[in-house]
């Protein structure tokens, strides 16, 4: 199985490094062509202004709307989690909106209170989390599974193919997120 | 709940990668910078040509003018102490800044020690010029690397030069038996423990950027060719005649760098480049990187 990684701009190293511990082939996606034959596609941590630019200017958007059309599952992380989110509170542009959810971009604060923490996550137990500058989701529609909370934030969320994390499980040794996300891939 | 661990600080630096980290000196900067793409902006009163052409004392900004920089942008915003200048380091952290660059660009503090960075909960990104450098800095706490090259020259000679020698001194270290590698950590005036886990990795354990000269897309492509995991560009946007063209450029070429057909795209029609300087036409006391 083919698991893409936007890569762009972020910690795309640690997501396929992640990936191949488990035994998938990932792809670093950096034009069009690296979609092809992809079972899912992750959106790693950055900055997601930066990303989505990058996106933009390489001609992706697009394909990557595709991707999703066709039932492809994405999952994003931290600046991921804000490209997939249909509204950003904080924010004046809206990017990818694959998922019912509204965040608040930096919602943890300023680099000096990021933290570390131990989580739990529904169906997976607890996780240990990296959290960066990170979102937190401030509203979420209906059809939205909250996944996991932190002093009363939603942090993990899923609605149908789409999975997001507020946190950065590429950089902890746990791979029980990502074995959550290659269940949805099929 | 832990805040402030080495693993949310080096996490950060993480993000960056692949990115564009830009020198602005107002709020309006910030924003060009902001939505041309750069991962990070790095809040100064001068840029580093104007600290090498103005001469005297280069200290912190002032907080005002990192303040509402802060306030212009979304994105992450780093600030410069005075290398060994713990003070001014506690002030920048007491503003909220994202990331604490211990730069050579400004005027050095302490002629004998950089700061302990363990101590604070910022994150700290400080120079090299050599492998030796890299591992004293890790050892005092440093978050992520930067190879130092010659700030404010529009010359990008000194960051090839500085990638190139630790690139080969990773090389060596790898094959060392560890007779091998305690002796060259002498040699080096590097840490043991720090050399051994960059031979464990085959590359330092914290990210690295490349900095100092860098001023067209095609400079920032080729310090990423020779390995940065990104750039830092000082000068050489906002002295430049079309700062956000050339801006949005380099952040093109720092993703795309193995991609000349869009390199050749995105060079063209950038308008008039920073003027460069010879780096031997530069007095030996004169020459940033030495600090």
């Amino acid at each position: 199985m083919k698991i893409g990684v936007v890569a762009v701009q972020g910690d795309v190293r640690e997501h396929l490094a992640a990936l191949e511990r488990l035994g998938v082939e990932p792809v670093p996606v950096l034009k069009p062509v690296h979609l092809e034959g992809v079972s899912g596609l992750i959106l790693p941590g950055g900055e997601s202004t930066a990303i989505w630019r990058l996106l933009a200017w390489s001609g992706l958007v697009e394909p990557i709307e595709e991707l999703h059309r066709t039932g492809t599952p994405f999952f994003g992380t931290c600046a991921g989690m804000v490209l997939l989110a249909k509204e950003i509170v904080n924010w004046h542009e809206r990017f990818f909106g694959f998922i019912d959810i509204a965040v608040e971009r930096n919602a943890s604060g300023r680099q000096v209170d990021s933290f570390e923490v131990t989580l739990v996550v529904r169906g997976i137990g607890e996780v240990p989390a990296v959290f960066i500058r990170a979102p937190y989701i401030r509203r979420a529609g209906p059809g939205v599974d909250i996944l996991a909370e932190y002093g009363g934030n939603p942090v993990m969320a899923r609605e149908g193919k789409v999975l997001v994390a507020s946190f950065h499980p590429e950089l902890t040794d746990d791979l029980r997120v990502y074995e959550l996300f290659l269940k949805m891939c099929g | 709940m832990l805040k402030g661990t080495y693993r949310v600080k080096t996490g950060f630096a993480e993000m960056f990668k692949g990115g564009v980290i830009m020198d602005v000196t107002t709020p309006e900067q910030a924003e060009i910078a902001e939505t041309a793409g750069a991962v990070a902006v790095m809040a100064l009163e001068r840029v580093p040509a104007d600290i090498r052409k103005q001469g005297g004392v280069a200290r912190m900004a002032d907080p005002k003018r990192i303040k509402e920089i802060m306030k212009a942008v979304s994105i992450p915003v780093m600030a410069k102490c005075r290398i060994g200048h713990t003070a001014e380091a506690r002030i920048l952290e007491a503003l909220g800044v994202d990331f604490i660059d211990e730069s050579e660009v400004l005027t050095p503090a302490d002629p004998f020690n950089h700061i302990d960075k363990w101590q604070f909960k910022v994150p700290f990104v400080c120079g090299c010029r050599d492998l030796g450098e890299a591992a004293r800095r890790i050892a005092e706490g440093a978050a992520m690397i930067r190879t130092k090259g010659e700030a404010g020259t529009g010359n990008v000679v000194e960051a090839v030069r500085h990638m190139r020698i630790l690139n080969d001194q990773i090389r060596r270290l790898r094959d060392m038996s560890r007779a091998e590698l305690v002796s060259y950590a002498k040699e080096l005036g590097a840490p043991v423990e720090v050399l051994e886990m960059i031979q464990e990795l085959g590359r330092l354990p914290v990210v690295n950027f490349a900095a100092g000269g860098i001023a067209t897309p095609a400079d920032a492509a080729l310090m990423r060719m020779l390995g940065a995991d990104g750039v830092f560009v000082g000068s050489g946007i906002f002295k430049s005649s079309d700062p956000e063209k050339r801006a949005r450029a380099i952040v093109l070429a720092t993703t795309h760098y193995d991609d000349p057909e869009l390199l050749a795209e995105v060079s063209e029609d950038l308008g008039e480049p920073m003027p460069g300087v010879a780096i031997e036409e530069i007095p030996q006391e004169q020459l940033m990187q030495y600090r």
